[in-house]
């Protein structure tokens, strides 16, 4: 019994990974209804950013998520100019096949370089022991991690000057260029962050399990069905959807072979896509 | 009708060349060559049903051609049945499946279909690698004495390659035949604004079920010969998801909407890439290079090679297709 | 004589809105039934609920002697019922013909490709579009898309033709024009029931008028009954003109 509860917390906190991945799709999705594809490979970016940050400087590998965000930031905003700026406004196909592209060029890319073998970062925190059980370090600090960055993105799109623009242009882009607010600087700042958020799961994985230039994908899936799950653009959603899929698959590992997961998980997706496609927690609105 | 078409022809005599031209030169590594082009052919032209007829984006689309091969190839080889009717049954029930699943997913708009075709992919390969009778996730191999049945080996290599063969001349017929249909026509105003062809009176739920499920049948007729040819099939070669997104790189090269652009662009996309693999400098960045043509393509040739064509010969639209 | 349209007690809610609240009238066959009321009145909503792209809330519709409540609009085209949209959506990278013989291929007749351009071509002489019968959809000036609409709807060959604000948008040279298709669309035996804010066409082309305000039937009768009737006048009040306007034709 308190092995499923061990499991179930193990999986919230992994889940937790998987919301702060998720908000990046969505956040990019909400505002500027591009379905970013380059997600899966961003992520595994973030994977590798964080193995040599850590292989250059052993530090204690949660502070190098702040120059991993950087990176992220930057990243963004160069994958925006090449791929999205110019497919505004066409058809949704058309931002659905140039990020693709950019995800395959991103993974050849990466292959050539890391090619497909497993690589790990080498760095352990000391567990936490709740009378017979031992939390993994690594799984608290980067459950905290995750939701620190989220609540941080909350705070950043409620509370700031830039963050509302945001929410205004995803609220109504013609709306807010009326009011003077430049829709392609948000455009571009909104991808940045939600490739940043990417970058970062990314690198918060690369701290729990072995990984590959292709791991990516696999965080990708879980992020649309997170974002899914949650419906577009809503950020905190995804962060608590992530953590109940978490939960869902630490309820189930113990009970079930892990080849099976995949299955449970994708075919959610697609039944929960065709049951609510708007998302389970949207509401009907007026 | 169809026999008027300039480029029905066209498609008849490519395909004889396909199929003359490495038997009479008895050149088993061109065979080879030429297989992987005709399977290209076939994925991106009845893709093209889906994508460019339909405007609906299937990322899954290979899911069709591996559970056609896994089904082939365990009617072919367990119950030893006829190569042909193995691969034709293949067809049917994965057409079969696909008509299922359509009515479920096909209710999904624009880039929520095509995430749930990656969903689709993803569980129907992770079902098939945990399900027994196919071997999990080490799959199926042909046992030698079933090449015997089609004369040895050798025949029956040469054999699938021209039954491929067929079946890339049929893909591009059907292409062909819907495009000039009313049927063709229907998808057509679908693509373009499903809501008003609804109003027009097109039954957009049965074509666009019917068009999904048909834009199965070839692929998975394909799958069960080529699978059969390579003697052996597991979940990750026959649902590469790659592949799948390979099949859209080709058919945007050539030219999505149009039969001569989806095989033009099938063939050179195969072409290119086998001579990427082989060349010692690019062997690694196939991926590179296919994404660079995506994007260049997308960003400045949305209509592809076709696209082009039409607008530089713009009577060239009246005669190829 | 039954009406080829009768619509009774029907509803159409969005969220907190009533958008259409119980609405009843019928249409006769060969006659012009003008719709008329202030913006956001609820008008294309009902037709959307007539022709089955909105389900009713409440209410039923029938067609031609058949129950139509909730069919979805492919079906109801095949019964002879078309329309047009006031948001024009062509299908835009197809040429005008082929946008046409759509709608002969798959209106009342459910005509083959060969019958179905030949209807097609008649249609577009009819609208006067001929000329630009291989030109792309995407190119064709807004009166032109309008013409399309109609164009497309008439080629189903139906019985009654909904009209969502065909003249809106077109300049007075265009609307003459327009109000000779309309002419034309009812003296070859079809109905027609006509959304339109032109008020001196709808007032000289209807038979007779139905009024939505927020929803409601204000007033139903002959034009000139209904351009007395007070509480129309007060319903356009937004527009003090209004009253003026409906006079103008008296
Ligand atoms: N699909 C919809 N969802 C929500 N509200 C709608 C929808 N369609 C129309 N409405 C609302 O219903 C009201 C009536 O709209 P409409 O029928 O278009 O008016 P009219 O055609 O008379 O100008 C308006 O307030 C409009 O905003
Ligand atoms: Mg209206």
């Amino acid at each position: 019994m308190s092995g499923i509860l061990a499991s179930m917390i193990d999986g919230l906190l992994i889940g937790s990974v998987y919301g702060l991945a998720a908000m990046g799709l969505s956040l990019i999705w909400g505002v500027m209804d591009v379905i970013n594809l380059t997600h899966g490979a961003v992520i595994a970016l973030g994977m590798f950013g964080m193995y040599i940050l850590f292989a250059a400087f052993p530090v204690n590998a949660y502070l190098l998520l702040l120059p991993v965000i950087a990176a992220g930031l930057l990243l963004g905003l160069l994958i925006y100019w090449i791929a999205v700026h110019w497919v505004i406004g066409r058809s949704q196909l058309s931002s659905l096949l140039s990020t693709f592209a950019v995800n395959m060029m991103i993974i050849g890319i990466g292959t050539a370089i890391w090619s497909t073998s497993p690589y790990n970062v080498n760095f352990t925190l000391r567990g936490i022991t709740v009378g017979a059980y031992t939390f993994d370090g690594n799984h608290l600090a980067a459950a905290g991690a995750a939701v620190i960055i989220g609540l941080a993105l909350e705070l950043f799109l409620y509370r700031t000057r830039p963050g509302k623009a945001i929410r205004a242009v995803a609220d109504n882009r013609e709306a807010a260029e009326l009011m003077g607010i430049s829709s392609t600087m948000v455009l571009a700042l909104a991808f940045a962050i939600g490739i940043a958020l990417a970058a970062s799961s990314g690198a918060l994985v690369s701290t729990l399990f072995p990984f590959t230039i292709l791991s990516g994908a696999g965080y990708q899936m879980k992020s649309f069905v997170v974002t899914v799950l949650a419906g577009l653009g809503k950020p905190l959603g995804a962060l608590v959807a992530g953590v109940l899929l978490g939960l869902l698959e630490g309820a189930v590992t113990p009970f079930i072979a892990v080849s099976w997961i995949p299955l449970i998980e994708f075919g959610l997706f697609v039944v929960v896509l065709v049951a609510f496609p708007k998302g389970i927690f949207a509401r009907a609105t007026a | 009708m169809i026999l008027r078409r300039p480029v029905f022809w066209l498609i008849l005599v490519f395909a004889a060349l396909m199929a003359f031209v490495p038997l009479h030169a008895n050149n088993v590594s061109m065979r080879e060559d030429l297989i992987l082009v005709a399977i290209a052919i076939i994925l991106a032209s009845n893709l093209n049903l889906m994508i460019g007829y339909t405007g609906y984006v299937n990322f899954g689309h290979i899911v069709f051609y591996g559970l056609g091969g896994y089904v082939g190839l365990y009617l072919a080889t367990v119950r030893s049945w006829n190569l042909v009717l193995a691969a034709l049954t293949a067809g049917l029930v994965v057409s079969l499946f696909a008509l299922a699943l359509g009515m479920g997913i096909l209710r999904l708009r624009g880039a929520y279909f095509a995430l749930a075709t990656i969903g689709v992919l993803q569980a129907v390969q992770s079902f098939v690698a945990n399900f027994d009778p196919w071997g999990r996730s080490t799959g199926m191999y042909v046992a030698f004495d079933a090449y015997e049945r089609l004369g040895g080996a050798r025949h029956a290599l040469w054999t699938t390659y021209f039954l491929v063969i067929g079946v890339m001349a049929l893909s591009m017929i059907l292409s062909l035949g819907i495009k000039i249909s009313k049927f063709g026509l229907g998808l057509f105003a679908i693509r373009e604004d499903e809501d008003a062809a609804l109003v027009l009176g097109v039954n957009t739920t049965v074509f666009k079920a019917i068009i999904y499920s048909v834009s199965a049948f070839l692929p998975a007729v394909a799958g069960a010969l080529m699978f059969y040819k390579n003697g052996m099939i597991d979940p990750s070669i026959a649902f590469e998801f790659m592949l799948s997104l390979e099949g859209i790189v080709m058919l945007m090269l050539g030219g999505k909407g149009t039969v001569v652009g989806a095989a033009l662009g099938g063939g050179l996309y195969e072409k290119l890439r086998s001579y990427l693999l082989t060349s010692p400098k690019f062997s690694n960045f196939q991926l590179v290079i296919a994404g660079g043509l995506l994007l260049l393509v997308v960003l400045f040739a949305p209509g592809g090679l076709i696209g082009w064509l039409y607008r530089l010969v713009p009577r060239a639209r009246k005669v190829i297709e | 004589m039954t009406p080829l349209l009768e619509v009774s007690g029907v509803s159409k809610r969005f969220g907190g809105l009533q958008a259409v609240s119980d609405v009843s009238f019928s249409l006769g066959e060969r006659e012009i039934l003008g719709l008329i009321g202030p913006n956001g009145a609820g008008k294309t909503t009902l037709f959307n609920v007539v022709n089955g792209v909105y389900k009713a809330d409440k209410g039923t519709i029938k067609f031609a002697g058949e129950d139509i409540t909730n069919r979805p609009p492919n079906e109801v085209v095949h019964l002879g019922l078309a329309r047009t949209h006031q948001i024009v959506k062509p299908l835009q990278d197809m040429t005008v013909l082929e946008n046409v013989t759509v709608g002969a291929c798959f209106g009342r007749e459910y005509l083959a490709l060969q019958p179905a351009r030949k209807v097609a071509l008649e249609v577009l002489e009819r609208v006067g579009l001929a000329k630009s019968a291989e030109m792309s959809a995407r190119s064709l000036t807004i009166a032109g898309k309008k013409r399309l609409e109609v164009a497309r709807a008439l080629a189903a060959h139906p019985k009654l033709l909904l009209l969502d604000e065909v003249l809106a948008g077109l300049n007075p040279t265009e609307i003459t024009y327009m109000i000779g298709i309309v002419r034309d669309i009812r003296d070859s035996g079809i109905s027609v029931f006509m959304i339109e804010h032109v008020m001196q066409a709808i007032m000289s082309l209807s038979d007779r008028l139905v009024v939505l305000s927020f929803g409601q039937k204000l007033a139903e009768g002959h034009p000139e009954e209904v351009a007395r009737d007070p509480q129309v006048i007060e319903a356009y009040l937004g527009d003090p003109d209004i009253a003026e306007k409906l006079k103008e034709n008296d």
